[in-house]
């Protein structure tokens, strides 16, 4: 069991995590992630590291309450314990060597860009954020994201903190003001990375996205997160997840996420849904 | 007075048209009249034949004969000198190939039912049996188990018999490795299984879940954390794909996917939480038991049409006999020497068909089998909406990229002294599908036997 030692919601849909995870908590590095199980009768769902302490032996997680699973986590309040939480999976992120970067977030997106630019920020690598939200309602980790970079540009879609626009059209105009990127980090819906990617890849700057496939096991023994890169098969669980965005083939990634849409809405809908039933109780 | 009756006692089963529709166990076992009964046809032979067939040698006409007087715990200790899973390999125990094959009834007639009978005999202990358990005293050694699979689970039990403090860490939540996530409940039920873990953690194993070696912790770390040395039980679960074109479309798994799904996580259960799509007509590519595993599976979430692909004839199947039997029974149709070539979209993203070739058998390759060849021209189109790639895995590279001196083959199989299981690190040994590819639970038991003896041999040689 880990225990959950801090709960915090940072916008409506949008909670953090920190959990009680010393051994993950050890060799823990940006870009990797974690598998948890709620309970006994829990799906496995994969959720990136968002931030660790060493010390305190505690691992951070951000999720969106998107569907079952996520709202059944989201009934768990400090000092009660999920039953699995296992990690550190997949690869670090490659992030030295850069001199100047745009670190893009979308969404819960920025939860697993802001690990990434918080290490790149430390290795002296001039840092761009750029973060998109719905709204000015959901806008997280604004004044975190403030302290790991040079410049924050946060865009709302519809413009209500005055700053209309996707990610995309700040990245542009920091590229055509001459931000001379030599890397462009995005994570976000797939839509908005594939857009990104096919944006650096016009101007030549090397992209890495962040992908996020159905998982499992998420030690590769199953192959349910596979993705077509370069035109070869690769298991995001253990290959990636960060993979270079002009080599991905985002419409299979895509479609692949919809497999079991249907499922996955019956089961919030369900009235028998035991979700439903504990938060009744609860 | 022997039992002369040239067939084996027949075993009850589930009705084929009943079990097809759920995930209850298929075999029922015997009766006590029936175990004692069957037991009466073994003749008890000087020379043993069928100990040499069974890859742990077990003491078979010794554990019999107990079983011919009633007395079953006694047949049980017999058993479990040499067997820490009896209930687990009397189900599925390829016997038809190790210790039945041997039997000297088998010559002009049906051999004993050898396997039947460890089965009668751990499952009566099971539910008889309230016997304590005597802990062995420690004698102060620390030795790691990397992966609780067959032959980690057995090194494990072994080696807490001798005295030593064993920890076995394993990646899922669930000890077991393939007998939860891959074997299905029908064939052997996740309970047996539990109760042979639980009777492990009583001689004092402690397994840690959701520990991923390689990545948590490294092989070295386990040693500077004070264990003398290490086992790798980590198996062969990394599945293969073919090259065709098609494989990342909606609805293609592969085997290892489609049974962790309905084995580990209960898909098929409406109240637990992981999901399975509940496909119509589905083709099984391969022709091992996991490939039969995944059919029946896939006919028990109510596929009308489960198709087994295959591009040998049902001679060269690896599968075991009964399990081809129990799946055609069950209404499973074989697609023998045919290959896929391609996997198409409806339009959607999703499987719609699966397109493939006749092949026919030509000369012999390396592996003994005679090689299918492909027919020009002789493509067709099935319509399909799942294909499930059951045609083998091999070893996960977590450990061997993560681990200094331990060496691997081209296939990725750790490399051992084949005496001694030692990898070619010292203190480091490894055995079961690591080391062999996949292979069976048995072999894998007995690859965990004979590492716990050398581990043993390995320790008391350096405290001498």
């Amino acid at each position: 069991m880990f225990k959950i030692v801090e709960k915090a919601a940072l916008n409506p849909s949008i909670t953090k995590m920190v959990i009680d995870a010393p051994f993950i908590a050890r060799k823990a590095l940006p870009g990797q992630f974690i598998i948890l199980r709620v309970d006994e009768h829990g799906e496995r769902i994969p959720l990136t590291i968002a931030d660790y302490d060493r010390e305190k032996g505690t691992v951070t997680i951000i999720y969106q309450k998107v569907g079952k699973t996520t709202l059944l986590l989201d009934t768990l309040q400090q000092g009660e314990a999920i039953l699995d939480f296992v990690g550190p999976l997949g690869k670090a992120s490659e992030l030295e060597g850069y001199k100047k970067a745009a670190v893009i977030g979308g969404g819960a997106g920025c939860a697993i860009a802001y690990p990434q630019a918080k290490a790149l920020f430390n290795m002296g690598t001039h840092v761009d954020v750029i973060a998109g939200f719905r709204n000015k309602e959901l806008i997280i980790l604004e004044d975190e994201m403030k302290k790991v970079s040079q410049n924050l540009t946060v865009m709302t879609d519809d413009g209500s903190n005055d700053h209309k626009g996707f990610v995309t059209d700040a990245l542009l105009a920091n590229i055509q003001n001459g931000a001379g990127y030599d890397l462009v980090i995005a994570i976000g819906p797939i839509p908005m990375m594939r857009a990104v990617s096919n944006m650096t890849k016009e101007y030549g700057i090397k992209t890495i996205v962040s992908m996020n496939p159905i998982m499992i096991d998420g030690t590769g023994m199953c192959g349910g997160c596979r993705l077509t890169v370069n035109g070869e098969m690769k298991y995001a669980c253990v290959d990636g997840p960060d993979f270079d965005g002009h080599q991905v083939d985002f419409d299979e990634a895509m479609k692949r996420l919809s497999i079991f849409k249907e499922q996955e809405q019956n089961a919030v809908r369900n009235p028998d849904c035991r979700l439903l039933r504990s938060a009744n109780n609860g | 007075m022997a039992n002369m009756i040239m067939t084996k006692t027949a075993m009850p089963e589930q009705q084929p048209d009943v079990r097809n529709k759920n995930f209850e166990e298929v075999a029922l076992g015997y009766t006590e009249e029936m175990a004692v009964f069957e037991a009466q046809r073994c003749l008890h032979c000087k020379n043993r034949p069928c100990v040499n067939g069974c890859p742990v040698n077990v003491p078979i006409p010794e554990f019999i004969a107990h079983v011919a007087n009633g007395e079953f715990e006694q047949a049980y200790n017999v058993l479990t000198s040499a067997n820490s899973l009896p209930a687990i390999c009397g189900r599925v125990c390829p016997q038809e190939t190790q210790c039945e094959s041997k039997c000297v009834r088998g010559i002009k007639g049906e051999p004993v039912a050898i396997g039947r009978l460890e089965r009668f005999v751990a499952d009566y202990h099971m539910a008889h049996s309230r016997e304590k358990l005597q802990l062995t005293k420690s004698n102060g050694h620390k030795v790691a188990i990397v992966g609780a699979g067959p032959s980690g689970l057995t090194c494990a039990g072994d080696l807490a018999k001798a005295g030593y403090a064993v920890t076995v860490f394993e990646a899922f939540h669930t000890a077991g490795g393939v007998l939860m996530y891959g074997i299905p409940e029908f064939r052997l039920p996740k309970a047996i299984v539990q109760k042979e873990i639980d009777g492990l953690r009583a001689l004092g194993v402690e397994i840690q879940t959701n520990m991923v070696i390689g990545k948590v912790l490294s092989v070295d770390e386990l040693f500077e954390m004070g264990y003398e040395a290490v086992f790798i039980g980590t198996g062969a679960g990394l599945p293969n794909f073919m090259d065709i074109p098609g494989n990342g479309l909606s609805g293609v798994y592969s085997a290892n996917e489609f049974l962790t799904r309905i084995n580990l996580m209960k898909a098929y259960l409406d109240d637990y939480d992981t999901c399975i799509i509940r496909p119509k007509r589905v083709a099984v590519v391969g022709g091992g038991n996991v490939a039969m595993d995944a059919a029946r599976s896939a006919k028990r979430l109510g596929a009308e049409d489960v198709y087994i692909i295959y591009r040998r004839s049902e001679e060269e199947m690896p599968a075991r006999n009964e399990e081809i039997h129990h799946a055609r029974e069950e209404g499973i149709e074989f697609c023998l020497l045919t290959n896929p070539v391609a996997i198409l979209d409806d339009g959607t993203g999703k499987v719609g068909k699966i397109e493939c070739v006749k092949m026919e058998l030509g000369q012999p390759d390396d592996s003994g089998r005679r090689r299918p060849v492909e027919k020009k021209g002789s493509n067709f189109q099935m319509d399909v909406d799942c294909v499930v790639i059951a045609i083998g895995n091999s070893p996960n590279p977590l450990i061997r990229i993560t681990t200094k001196g331990i060496e691997a083959n081209k296939r990725g199989c750790l490399v051992v002294d084949e005496s001694t299981m030692q990898t070619t690190r010292q203190g480091v040994y490894a055995g079961g599908d690591a080391v062999t590819g996949a292979a069976t639970v048995i072999l894998a038991m007995g690859a965990g036997r004979q590492a716990a003896r050398s581990i043993d041999a390995y320790i008391q040689g350096r405290n001498e």
